[in-house]
């Protein structure tokens, strides 16, 4: 039977992952990765987007390899377990505008879920704001699927389709390869690195690498997905991608105990602002998005290394949006949201909304 | 028997669809078509959640056929 074959679809398989995934974010922090960001898949894009100059702030610029390893993780342990899977064609247009909306809303909060879990775990009650604008945006998608939202059928197609990301992701590694970071320098090569701020921290290449494979690798197997996780408990009241996503916040908040990186408060968190209801709104526009293209950001990238062309288009769409993002001011900083914060949050609203409501089959 | 084709939907759509139509049946035995693994792992774990037994997976093309009962 299929479905007992995989040890890591069962309840304590994810609760492992979780677990798994807690331990290495926290240990990433330590290792070099910024504070509460041990791995944050939005924050990693973000900064992947400006390594390749599609932004210019300065601060956040680093071919993040957690990302790149996160693909070929997925890629890997499908092709082991027979699920690589090429398809494509469930509506590719709105999955990259949810994808670019989805970064716009976490950049405003400044952290995708797996942050926001990070970011609490390591006391800063900001997060809080962010995980229950997400919640909400997330029960909103809900009521969209109630009333028949689909964004129609993928259909299988050639191996290529789906190795366009991994491939686009090794090409990264390529290029982080041959245009090394050179201390002190904002430039090598054609890539931009930070010489301060977050995109400035990070752990060794290999490190990043190595943990972003293997999170990759038993979160194919696994369906680890936060997104999922808040769904799933909304709409069926089934707590088994919560458990997942409840593991990982309190194996990092004892990781966090245990290594001294423990800061409860609400001011100068790191990488972090304190305009509550922009944390909240933010994160409603990012989970709305997620829920309308079907994963968290870091389910995209492990769905894309499975073979889903759509969810490769969600990431792009993400790696643009973040563009965006930076180029009109519509990112939060530690001071606050940006200049376009406001108009961000109400756009991606009215954007997913637009989507909500026009793409459904039927009527309630 | 009921048919419910599930194949190249996002999540959660499979499921959605499949307990949609094990509530309109009641009991009996339904058919499922699934293209991913994941499918038919959340399926199976809704399914149960109802009382409805997964008594058949077996490959179908690139996907699964499923049959799930429920005396």
């Amino acid at each position: 039977m299929a479905a007992v074959k995989n040890l890591f679809a069962t309840r304590w398989g994810i609760i492992g992952v979780g677990v798994f995934i807690g331990v290495l974010a926290t240990l990433l922090q330590k290792w070099g990765n910024p504070a509460n960001m041990g791995i944050c898949v939005a924050c990693f894009d973000r900064d992947i987007a400006g390594a390749l100059g599609l932004h210019r702030a300065e601060v956040v610029q680093y071919m993040r390899p957690e990302i790149i390893g996160f693909v070929l993780g997925s890629l890997i342990a499908a092709y082991a377990f027979r699920e690589f899977r090429p398809r494509a064609g469930s509506a590719p247009i709105v999955r990259f505008v949810l994808g670019a909306f989805a970064m716009i809303g976490a950049l405003v909060f400044l952290g995708c879920p797996w942050r926001a879990l990070l970011r609490l775990a390591g006391g800063d009650g900001n997060a809080i704001f962010g995980i229950a604008g997400l919640a909400f945006g997330i029960w909103v998608g809900t009521l969209f699927l109630k009333s028949g939202y689909t964004l129609g059928r993928a259909t299988p197609t050639y191996p290529a389709v789906g190795w366009l990301l991994p491939l686009t992701m090794l090409g990264f590694l390529a290029l982080m390869l041959v245009f090394p970071q050179v201390p002190n320098e904002p430039k090598s090569g054609v890539l931009f690195y930070s010489v301060k701020g977050p995109g400035s921290q990070h752990a060794p290449l290999a490190v990043s690498l190595l943990v972003g494979l293997a999170v990759g690798f038993l979160a194919q197997r696994s369906r680890f997905c936060t997104m999922g996780a808040l769904r799933d408990l909304i709409l069926f009241r089934q707590v088994h991608l919560f458990s997942g996503m409840l593991a990982l916040l309190v194996t990092a908040f004892v990781m966090n105990l245990l290594l001294g990186q423990f800061h409860p408060g609400f001011e100068k968190q790191p990488v972090a602002h304190t305009m509550g209801l922009w944390n909240f709104l933010g994160m409603t526009v990012a989970g709305l998005a997620f829920l309308l293209g079907g994963g968290c950001p870091g389910r995209q990238l492990f769905l894309a290394g499975e073979g889903d062309g759509d969810a490769a288009l969600f990431v792009l769409g993400m790696i643009v949006g973040a563009g965006f993002s930076h180029n009109f001011g519509m990112a939060s900083s530690p001071s606050g949201i940006g200049p376009y914060g406001v108009a961000a949050v109400v756009t991606g609203l009215a954007v997913c909304l637009f989507i909500g409501f026009t793409m459904r089959q039927k009527a309630a | 028997m009921a048919l419910v084709d599930a194949r190249g939907l996002s999540c959660p759509q499979p499921v959605l669809l499949a307990l949609g139509e094990m509530k309109k049946l009641g009991t009996g035995s339904l058919e499922i078509l699934v293209d991913t693994d994941t499918s038919v792992e959340n399926v199976t774990r809704a399914a149960e959640s109802q009382g409805w037994n997964v008594k058949d997976v077996r490959p179908e093309g690139v996907g699964y056929r499923m049959i799930v009962e429920k005396a």
